[in-house]
């Protein structure tokens, strides 16, 4: 198997046209609340990301690299880990959009699938459990990591990367920050990244994966639509 | 499985499946949200008509284009683009299919989806796979440079408009340079000079978009929706 399969590099590389530049993972309404302006305030904000959420993105999308998951209830428990609304429509708008994106790079029963209680298609459902629609985006990765012949470990280490590198580069577009610092910062928390990424690979079943909760990330979630000017759906 | 349309993302493939896709793009202030809202007047009565803009900070456009009555609230639709308008609608048009997907599964079938693209520069062109035709907006008070510059909006795009003609002795425009300058760099593509704000219905506008829906495969008038949306 190559060191680092291109497939997977495809998968992980951010110009995959699935929507994601629109969303600025909670650093928006960070920035709105002075939480996040210089390099050191991001460097807080993206650990505490990756701790919390990015963490249960990783699970997730490792649980779901497998042949058969059980989409429905792996959906619930993300809902479940998802309390705010908001975050919750962001996490389905870019899985919808990563779901078509992959599905045309990589044709596969898996996406169909998936696909099928989006677009009113007849796709096989292989799955356990009904088709649910608009799936979260960490499930999507999952299935698209496994579509591509990756490990839950890759898989995992994909959703963690992703859960700071997107929030990095709406700050460097929110706040003019200096891209080669943001870039350092993100560098930083390389290690961390593949720490998470393990300890998100481990989980045995959907009821058991981490629910690390990020309060003021919800919070600001929830405030985030109610601003008159943004720039970013989330 | 590949036959099933569940399972193509490839809009393009289908295209009588679906409303045709009009991207409207251009840079800031040269009167595109005023184009959009001229179209919808003109047309609502004639077509099933949905509106997706793109605004770079706010719903200022979509807010624009519902106060202005043009269509019903629900058919107007705003996209967040991320500080990046041309991303939007040329790089990852995720964000926009998706708009574009929902105004159809609620209001659909339909005949015209317009994709206001947020005001950029030259540069900005709409992806294939998101508009199906695209007219490029640029205005006489930008300078009469502009059409020379070129670029692929200006260039490429299916029609350009120079709107606010009107303007041209207070700027200092000269129309005949413009024109003659956008015939040349766009290599027999239609060029139409107007003033959305003196002619509010468009004509020479309104006529080239007919003639292009005509050519498109769902026909205009109200068709019977079948099951399958497979043919057309």
């Amino acid at each position: 198997m190559a060191a680092l399969p291109a497939a997977l590099l495809l998968l992980a590389d951010p110009r995959t046209p699935a929507g994601g530049h629109g969303h600025s993972g909670g650093v928006e309404p960070a920035v709105f609340a002075g939480l996040v302006h210089d390099h050191a305030s991001l460097r807080s904000f993206l650990a505490g990301r990756l701790a919390t959420t990015g963490l249960v993105a990783a699970a997730v999308a490792a649980f779901a690299c497998r042949a058969d998951p059980p989409w429905a209830l792996l959906d619930a428990e993300v809902d479940a880990r998802t309390p705010s609304v908001a975050q919750r429509a962001a996490s389905r708008a870019q899985g919808r959009g990563l779901l078509r994106a992959a599905s045309a790079a990589w044709p596969s029963e898996v996406l169909a699938g998936l696909a099928g209680g989006t677009s009113g298609g007849t796709g096989g459902v292989s799955g356990r459990g009904a088709v649910v629609a608009a799936p979260h985006h960490a499930v999507v990765l999952g299935a698209c990591a496994f579509v591509v012949g990756g490990t839950p470990h890759a898989a995992a280490a994909l959703a963690a990367s992703a859960s700071v590198t997107g929030p990095a580069w709406a700050a460097v577009r929110l706040l003019g920050l200096d891209p080669f610092g943001v870039h350092a910062v993100l560098a930083s928390l390389a290690t961390r990244i593949d720490a998470v990424a393990l300890a998100a690979a481990a989980a045995g079943h959907p009821a058991d994966l981490p629910a690390r909760s990020a309060p003021v990330l919800d919070l600001l979630a929830e405030l985030h639509p109610h601003q008159e000017v943004r720039l970013f759906e989330s | 499985m590949s036959h099933d349309h569940g399972l193509d993302p490839h809009h393009a493939h289908d295209p009588a499946g679906r409303a045709m896709r009009l991207g409207v793009g251009g840079p800031v202030g040269s009167g595109k949200t005023a184009l959009v809202a001229a179209l919808c007047r003109e047309l609502r009565t004639r077509l099933r008509l949905a509106v997706v803009t793109n605004d770079i900070y706010t719903t200022e456009d979509a807010d624009f284009l519902r106060r202005e009555a043009v269509l019903p609230d629900s058919r107007i639709t705003a996209v967040r683009t991320g500080c990046c308008p041309h991303t939007a609608i040329r790089d990852d048009i995720a964000a926009n299919l998706d708009a574009v997907d929902a105004h159809e599964a609620a209001h659909g079938p339909l005949d015209l989806v317009i994709v206001e693209s947020g005001g950029d520069n030259l540069t900005a062109t709409f992806s294939r796979g998101l508009a199906d035709r695209q007219i490029f907006v640029l205005d006489v008070a930008g300078g009469d440079k502009v059409p020379r510059k070129g670029g692929p909006g200006v260039q490429l795009s299916d029609l350009l408009v120079i709107n606010k003609v009107d303007l041209a002795p207070m700027v200092g425009a000269d129309l005949s340079i413009m024109e003659s300058d956008a015939r040349r760099v766009r290599a027999g593509r239609p060029v139409i000079m107007t003033s959305v704000r003196t002619r509010p219905d468009v004509p020479d506008v309104v006529a080239w978009l007919l003639t292009e829906l005509a050519t498109w495969p769902r026909s205009l008038a109200p068709a019977p929706v079948s099951p399958g949306r497979s043919g057309p």
